[in-house]
């Protein structure tokens, strides 16, 4: 053997500039993966925490307690106690007795008032509260003579400085609201007339307009997006479940099977706001429904999940294995007896899993609703169904766009606090999907 | 009565024709089944279809189409008036169902009573007054004209809805009865009926085609209308998008295109390459407990609303970029942008590119890899040089597909990218788009005869096109990768 030089760099143990460039350029790809997993699960986050930083103070709100005597020759000159005479005391008129009442509260609690005029204390109150006064008396008109301890929300503005979204320096620039008066909220806090408590208007309440951020609330649309997820369930489970079946288990391959494929695939991929647009051309201008009613966005929200729920059937269909149609068959059961007896309850879990994401989808859904007219700001809580299902409603996503159209950032708070009530709905939602999954999936 | 009772009567009906059916059925053999055909529950079941299935198709079709005949109806009363055209018809007509839906509430709850309302005359009392209580604002003052068209339009729902009453009653009674009748000991029961249910199972799936129809049709037809009105040149080549309410828009998609484009661009330049690398990143390198737990979490940004993105691009990122990008550099100063919306955009595509992505990764041979590492090349180089190549045309599907969903993509945009529309290349300055377009055209009170609200159509018809051309062009190149490697 003549010296052939082996240079001893040559090993794998000791890697040369090429392989050492290769390992390289591997690591550095192996952490551009990592990066990009990385930024994704970070985007999560920020888009977590900045939806759940400013949304969680709408949880809470700052409330007046104030000793208001309902003067009976004030409120009721008449002495009848009678609705109709009551009503003629208009919002203005229990404004001058709520007035009146904060300012001798204030007085008892000898609260200094020295620096803030009268208009300006006043003006602590939330808008919202001679008109929730008066309907309580109308309600209720033994109560006129009484002295009836009153709680309504502190103005938007005073909500936000104890929030900390308005600052003394802020209120210098605000034409709403002056430092004075805050300085003054800070000694109601101290003389425990101005408290926080946990907001449940914002749940059950009516929503409200612009300048009454403080009292909008979430109830009507709750109601509207339940009622539509109703409509939904019973409309796009039923219709989706039998074109399932039909398409799986009954369909021949031919021309008409494949043109009915070829659309459930299309439809899955049109954007949702042509679904609004079929919505407003067919559903209200053509078939005369009224606008902004539930069953409208109820309808549209049918047509756009029926894919989903189709999709989903068919797969939970197609894992039900043949043998147990065939067993069926072979002791005599026919066609469709063999499905609605044996297939379709084994594939249940499987299509209730899918109906369940289907729902959760329609409950986000926003841009179709915009257009068949849920914008519209409804101050009335719809009625029972059925025929409430025609009465004007919200939805919850089309409640959160509403208030970041405002102007005051107060409603921003408000639908980052709608926005997080939406997406603990959907997780319970898809959380009961994934248990459902768990629970009764069976692996054939 | 009311719809729900109607419903109701038709339902207790048929449950009751089921068990007549049943009786009879047992009856007609003196209660040796063995003697039936079919099982006794099957005749139950034919009699209760015959019942309920053509009574609910009558109400269904009806309330489709008496609507249209009583529109046809009562504008003849206007005939005559000086409306002559379309236009100003259909508007009148909206009033017209206005006031009688009022006129309808005020006697249901007792304020005006028949006769009150056969006297009841536009120019005497005040209509709008009264209107007013039943919760219908009219806008100008109503003529006498229309509102005797109202009183006969109310008349015709009237009597359409009782003669609707009886008709559905007496089509579930006579199907009650015909199908009892046809029962006897050798009717083949359980065929007729599994026949019946196969049909309504072929009517559930021929819903989606009817979607498509509509989709298509009342886009088609409103586009014409547009197209009448508006010349189609002006609008597929025109540079500016200017409504005017008083007439004279400019109304040119090609500002609307360029955003679209503009955005869509933005986002899948974000989300393509994170996707990518986030898919292979998972099917070829991290361990199991990694991918169980970051898996689920990415595709939870596919399972958020998007208007929860729209608001994150409102509150945050708008404003971000704005403090430091835009401001520092004197690019803008608005926190809506092509970049916020783009940016948004991003994030939420990054899982449907991701898991798409990973299928097809997942989809080429084990034996390209392994042939690959044979000739030692490391990981990065298999993926790069092998895999890839391999996966290059499902993926293209799957950007395609990503393209398809950022294009038709409304909340974003309309929360992020502004509403100015503008041929520009700044991406820190606002544009808008076309689904913004067709939100702010068609929300808020729109008269719908006019050009600035059936460009809408136009505008969703344009969308329609282009997303459908993309995702077939998708799926085609998708089905065709799969096949390759089956």
């Amino acid at each position: 053997m003549t010296d052939v030089a082996i240079s001893p760099t040559k090993s794998i143990y000791n890697p040369d500039a090429r392989t050492r460039r290769r390992n390289a350029a591997e690591m550095r790809f192996r952490l551009y993966g990592l990066s990009a997993v990385v930024v994704g699960l970070v985007a999560l986050v920020i888009l977590l925490w900045s939806i759940l930083a400013s949304g969680l103070g709408s949880f809470s709100q700052a409330f007046i307690t104030i000793d208001v005597p309902l003067t009976a020759s004030v409120l009721d000159k008449s002495g009848t106690r009678d609705v109709e005479e009551l009503k003629k005391v208009s919002t203005v008129g229990y404004g001058n007795v709520l007035r009146v009442a904060l300012m001798e509260q204030l007085a008892r609690d000898k609260v200094d008032t020295a620096d803030v005029s009268e208009k300006e204390i006043f003006d602590l109150l939330s808008k919202e509260a001679p008109a929730t006064l008066r309907n309580m008396v109308l309600a209720d008109p033994s109560l006129v003579g009484q002295t009836i301890k009153f709680k309504t929300y502190a103005n938007g503005r005073v909500d936000g400085y104890f929030k900390g979204r308005v600052t003394l320096e802020s209120a210098k620039l605000d034409s709403n609201i002056t430092p004075g008066q805050l300085l003054l909220a800070e000694r109601m806090q101290d003389a425990g007339i101005l408290t926080s408590g946990f907001n449940w208007d914002f749940f059950f309440g009516p929503d409200a307009s612009d300048l009454r951020p403080e009292a909008a609330g979430l109830g009507i649309a709750f109601i509207g997006s339940a009622y539509m997820m109703l409509i939904v369930l019973v409309l796009a489970v039923p219709i989706g479940v039998a074109a399932s079946i039909y398409l799986e288990e009954f369909a021949p391959k031919n021309k008409f099977t494949d043109l009915i494929e070829v659309n459930i695939s299309n439809l899955a991929a049109v954007p949702s706001i042509v679904f609004g647009i079929l919505g407003l051309a067919v559903f209200i201008n053509f078939m005369g429904m009224p606008q902004s009613a539930s069953l409208v966005g109820g309808l549209v929200l049918t047509l756009m999940t029926l894919p989903t729920i189709i999709i989903a059937t068919r797969a939970a269909l197609r894992a039900v294995p043949p043998s147990i149609r065939d067993a069926a068959l072979g002791v005599g059961a026919s066609k469709m007896q063999s499905i609605f007896h044996h297939v379709l309850p084994l594939a249940a879990p499987g299509i209730l899993t899918g109906t369940i994401i289907g729902l959760a989808q329609a409950l986000g859904e926003t841009a179709p609703l915009l257009l068949i007219g849920m914008v519209s700001f409804v101050r009335s809580f719809p009625g029972a169904p059925p025929e409430g299902f025609l009465d004007p409603a919200a939805a919850l996503p089309v409640q959160v766009y509403n208030w970041t159209q405002r102007g005051d950032p107060a409603f921003v708070e408000r639908a980052s606090g709608a926005i997080i009530v939406l997406l603990i709905f959907l997780v319970v939602m898809n959380l009961v999907a994934i248990v459902l999954r768990r629970r009764f999936e069976r692996r054939w | 009565m009311s719809l729900g009772a109607l419903l109701l009567i038709v339902i207790v009906l048929a449950i009751l024709g089921a068990v007549a059916g049943r009786r009879r059925a047992l009856g007609l053999v003196g209660g040796d089944k063995r003697a039936l055909h079919s099982l006794p529950g099957h005749y139950g079941q034919v009699v209760f279809l015959f019942t309920a299935v053509p009574a609910l198709v009558l109400t269904g079709l009806w309330l489709f189409l008496a609507p249209l005949l009583i529109d046809r109806m009562s504008s003849e009363s206007l005939v005559g008036s000086s409306l002559t055209d379309d236009t100003a018809m259909t508007l009148v007509m909206t009033d017209v169902r206005r006031i009688a839906r009022g006129l309808e509430v005020l006697s249901a709850n007792g304020s005006l009573s028949e006769s009150d309302i056969s006297q009841m005359r536009a120019d005497f009392s005040n209509v709008r007054v009264r209107m007013a209580e039943a919760g219908v604002a009219l806008g100008a003052d109503v003529g006498p004209q229309v509102f005797e068209a109202a009183k006969v339009y109310r008349d015709y729902s009237n009597t359409s809805r009782v003669l609707m009453n009886i008709a559905v009653i007496a089509v579930a009674i006579a199907g009650l009865f015909w199908s009892l009748t046809r029962i006897s000991k050798d009717y083949r029961a359980r065929n007729a009926s599994e026949k019946f249910t196969v049909v309504m199972l072929i009517a559930a799936s021929l819903v989606a085609v009817l979607t498509t129809f509509g989709i298509v049709f009342s886009l088609v037809f409103e586009t014409y209308n547009f197209f009448r009105m508006h010349s189609a040149a002006d609008f597929f080549f025109g540079l500016v998008w200017n409504p005017q309410f008083r007439g004279g828009s400019e109304l040119g998609i090609l500002p609307l295109l360029w955003g679209t484009f503009y955005v869509s661009f933005v986002a899948l330049l974000f989300a393509v390459p994170i996707g990518l690398l986030a898919a292979i990143y998972m099917a070829e390198y991290a361990s199991k407990p990694m991918r169980s737990v970051a898996k689920p979490l990415l595709e939870l940004l596919a399972g958020i609303p998007t208007i929860v993105y729209g608001l994150f691009a409102l509150i945050t990122v708008g404003p971000f970029l704005r403090d430091y990008f835009a401001q520092p550099l004197g690019l803008g100063n608005s926190s809506s942008s092509v970049l916020t919306a783009g940016i948004v955009m991003g994030i939420m595509l990054i899982p449907f590119v991701s898991s798409l992505s990973d299928d097809i990764i997942n989809a080429v041979p084990q034996s390209l890899r392994d042939g690959a590492y044979g000739l030692g090349s490391t990981r990065s180089e298999t993926i790069r040089q092998v895999v890839m190549p391999a996966a290059l045309p499902g993926i293209v599907g799957a950007v395609l597909l990503a393209a398809s969903r950022a294009i038709g993509e409304t909340m974003i945009v309309v929360m992020g990218a502004g509403a100015a529309a503008k041929l520009g290349l700044n991406p820190l300055e606002a544009m808008t788009t076309v689904t913004v377009k067709i939100v702010s055209q068609l929300t808020g009170d729109t008269e719908f005869a006019s050009p600035e609200t059936l460009v809408a159509f136009a505008l969703g018809l344009t969308l329609f096109v282009f997303t459908l051309g993309l995702n077939i062009v998708a799926l085609y190149i998708v089905r065709k990768y799969r096949e390759q490697y089956e």
